[in-house]
């Protein structure tokens, strides 16, 4: 490949992890610089996501467009990233505007490319600019050179072209385990919600896996930066190469940790048996599994979709499945040699990654497919394509309601879109990845669809806004919070969107009620959201937290927490930088971030409190259906709660007076969490929360200004 | 194959054993870094603690780094071995010490039992 650029660079020793400098590169002018890092930038944004945020703010204007150039993808692991000692420690986060509504968005994906680049000399990685022709970007992290190239490869999907490129830059076998791969696919040219897949090399099968950094289409801008792929390779990864103040401390947390798994997790979760899809039965059998575009929580059919048909048949079993070294939790499931049948690959033998729980309920139940080979299938295009699975399931149950209502018909779109059409489901995916037919519609999210079907098949607008599950232009992930206040607010009061990285409350709130009060849920929307945040700050995986539960919860005042773990995590954070830090100032330290991203929306015009507000589909029930498939609940609410008396009501008065109620306890619970954030009636962050926090910047305190 | 054999009747504690097999592997007379263990019991027999070189770990390592040699011993490639501690947590006879990356087991090269004045460790042919 024709070099167009190239840098060289002399390498620096990591103290505590950090290199304390930034590599950013300039596609439109292939300029390619190193930027120091500063202790003031260390002190306020951490690291991962907080670096990410600090560099796009500083990229952009609120003029700025999600395909404009100067719109950035920030990539950052963090100080603990890349530590092999404890599982779950090689996140990367990645950051940019979003197609989806032109803010800030942020996801998080393992495979190896952030702890690599790291110990390639670079705590960040910035992406401006735009390729003139397309192009693959290569750091080599043990001879400190960095290639921009003129791609020629014709591949575009990812499983084959991240599979191309190891072969073509490892010297042998031996070499491939030493390169990451990032890169998107076919659907990027198209679609809102492409995603990227980060490579990791899978010793044990001897084949590239992918992993994906699936929210928010960070894969159609890294597609219209012209890059084709990010290359990287470094080798020689150890678990000290943080140089760490106290490895002591790591091994310790680490070998108590991988203990535990040994110990529990055949009888609690069986994360090392099938991941996170271990709760697709659970999430039935309390009514929480998003069924039919949430509209059930459960479905007769479940058993053919449960995690032992995945176990039994498809998963591979007893072999490693960690996205990063040292993670015995394991869970990155995978099928081998399964058969494709459909689309350009049918009849091809891959390996599918997944189906995690997401995977399994948005392919699965929530389009009302109940077939396994389906969702694997959905599953790998999904991929390959380079599209978010929880979005594409979002989004096809959207459209397959609008259709079973009318809003547009078979003739309109070629497709029988039927809750449990396989055929259709398998052609859309095909038409999104080719922005073809109606999958060119349906792949440009929710958000797009609603505005085109009223404009073009005259949809009601509030039957559209009510059904339509995105909320700040993202899709909602895969669990029904339509009975859970709590999480109503999990998914509404958040930063980027409907995602349950932020709070995932629905077992602590309606399960066993530990959090009755609003008071009580917007503490709960306070500490675990800004815990939750500090994960992506350092580069940890949110998931060894509380997939397997320590011994010692029993005895635990607050089990939710899992203060074990949470100690572990103190352990491993000072372990790394010599901090000394507390649980407490964790917290804060994810509340400046949490503020700065809360700020950032609202620079970009969009993060106030009409933004927090979300479908009512995710509230209560929508249709005379819905509200029949849960009378008594519904009816013994309005009856002891709401204090209506039910006598000769129709089923269409009690919904109207379950919905005023439902619609003004999400209002109170908004005041109430926004008060506790510290954050004005109109969610803005007040300018005595931000001294507090030490973020009185001036560039926050003017914007905040002028919102307050 | 040989496997250490240890005869708790004879052992007196002196831990000679663990000094010799730090020295012979680490240059240095640390107990806390040798590859077999004597624990000492009051009123009681001592315990012993090393490998009998069974394999399973083999399988339990995700970088492959663990191998049997040809002489039947199992061992770590510290040049694949990242630290991860995996085995650690798995096997009792895996050792690390907060100086090196790389846990560490025996290797059943008898010098501990070479060392021994009383005769308690012996290596013995197996297999």
């Amino acid at each position: 490949m024709k070099i167009l650029k190239e840098y060289k660079y002399d390498f620096t020793e990591i103290i505590h992890g950090y290199n304390n400098r930034s590599l950013k590169i300039n596609l439109s002018d292939m300029k390619i610089e190193s930027k120091q890092i500063s202790e003031e930038m260390k002190q306020k944004f951490v690291g991962g996501k907080g670096f990410g945020l600090r560099y796009l703010w500083d990229a952009v204007t609120p003029e700025t467009k999600w395909n404009s150039p100067e719109n950035e993808i920030v990539i950052s692991s963090g100080p603990v990233g890349g530590i092999t000692q404890y599982p779950g420690s090689g996140k990367s986060i990645v950051v940019t505007l979003t197609p989806l509504n032109d803010t800030p968005m942020d996801s998080n994906v393992g495979g190896h490319f952030g702890p690599l680049l790291k110990f390639s000399g670079w705590d960040a990685l910035e992406l401006q600019g735009k390729a003139d022709k397309e192009v693959i970007v290569y750091i080599d992290g043990n001879e400190g050179i960095i290639k921009i190239m003129e791609s020629n490869i014709e591949t575009i999907d990812s499983h084959i072209l991240s599979e191309e490129l190891t072969e073509m830059f490892a010297k042998d076998e031996t070499d491939k385990r030493n390169y990451s791969i990032v890169s998107t696919g076919s659907a990027a040219r198209y679609s809102n919600v492409a995603m990227l897949n980060f490579t990791f090399y899978d010793v044990k099968r001897k084949k590239v896996r992918l992993k994906q950094a699936g929210r928010g289409g960070i894969g159609r801008v890294f597609n219209d930066k012209g890059i084709k792929a990010l290359v990287i390779k470094y080798e020689g990864v150890k678990s000290d190469l943080n140089n760490p103040a106290n490895i002591s401390k790591i091994n310790r947390a680490g070998i108590r940790f991988h203990k535990e798994m040994n110990r529990y997790d055949d009888e609690q979760n069986g994360m090392r048996k099938i991941g996170t899809a271990n709760i697709v039965e659970v999430m039935n059998d309390y009514d929480l599994l998003p069924t039919h575009n949430f509209k059930f929580g459960s479905h007769k059919d479940i058993a053919k979709i449960e995690s032992k048909v995945f176990i039994e048949k498809y998963i591979t079993q007893n072999i490693y499945d960690g996205c990063w070294h040292g993670c015995s939790m394991s869970c990155a499931k995978a099928a081998d040699d399964f058969k494709i049948k459909t689309g350009p690959y049918a009849g091809h033998k891959v390996i599918v990654d997944g189906p995690e729980y997401e995977n399994a309920a948005a392919l699965g139940s929530n389009i009302g497919v109940f077939c396994p080979e389906t969702i694997l299938e959905l599953n790998f295009y999904c991929d390959t394509y380079g599209i978010d699975t929880i979005s594409f399931g979002t989004m096809v149950a959207f459209a397959m309601e609008c259709y079973e209502n009318k809003v547009f018909t078979k003739e309109d779109t070629g497709l029988d879109l039927s809750f449990g059409n396989i055929d259709s489901a398998l052609e859309l995916i095909h038409q999104i990845a080719d922005g073809r037919g109606f999958g060119k519609i349906v792949g440009m999210g929710i958000k797009f669809m609603k505005k085109y079907f009223i404009e073009n098949f005259d949809a009601d607008p509030k039957f559209m806004f009510d059904i339509g599950m995105e909320q700040k232009g993202l899709e909602f992930s895969e669990y029904m919070p339509k009975e859970s206040l709590a999480q109503q607010g999990g998914y509404g009061l958040t930063n980027k969107g409907p995602q349950h990285d932020e709070a995932w409350l629905i077992f602590m709130d309606m399960v066993n009620n530990q959090i009755p009060t609003f008071e009580d849920k917007a503490e709960a929307l306070h500490y675990f959201p800004m815990f939750r945040t500090w994960f992506g700050l350092v580069g940890l995986c949110k998931l060894p937290w509380n997939d397997v539960t320590p011994h010692s919860n029993k005895y635990s005042k607050e089990p939710a927490k899992m203060p074990e773990h949470v100690q572990n995590y103190v352990d491993i954070y000072n372990g790394v930088t010599g901090k000394n830090v507390k649980i407490d100032d964790m917290i804060e330290e994810s509340e400046r971030v949490y503020n700065f991203q809360r700020i950032f929306n609202i620079r970009m015009g969009y993060g106030k409190r009409t933004n927090d507000k979300i479908p009512y589909r995710s509230m209560g029930p929508v249709t005379i259906e819905e509200y029949l498939s849960r009378e008594d609940r519904y009816d013994k609410q309005l009856k002891e709660i709401v204090g209506y008396n039910l006598t000769n009501k129709s089923t269409e008065e009690k919904m109207a007076v379950l919905r005023e109620y439902r619609e003004s306890q999400y209002e109170k619970l908004t005041d109430a969490v926004y008060k506790r954030r510290g954050w004005s009636k109109d969610g803005v962050p007040t300018i005595e929360k931000l001294k507090e926090l030490g973020m009185d910047l001036p560039e926050l305190v003017d914007i905040v200004s002028r919102h307050l | 194959m040989k496997i250490l054999q240890f005869n708790e009747s004879l052992c007196i504690g002196c831990h000679n054993c663990e000094e010799t097999c730090s020295k012979v592997y680490f240059k240095t007379e640390d107990i806390s870094k040798a590859r077999l263990r004597i624990t000492e019991k009051v009123d009681d027999f001592n315990r012993f603690k090393g490998c009998n070189q069974c394999g399973d770990c083999i399988d339990v390592c995700p970088e492959g780094a663990i191998y049997r040699m040809k002489n039947g011993a199992v061992t770590v490639d510290k040049k694949i071995c990242v630290g991860c501690m995996m085995c650690v947590a798995f096997c009792s006879d895996f050792h690390y010490h907060d100086d090196y990356v790389e846990p560490y087991k025996c290797l059943s090269c008898g010098a501990c039992s070479r060392s021994c004045p009383t005769g308690a460790l012996t290596m013995k042919v197996e297999g």
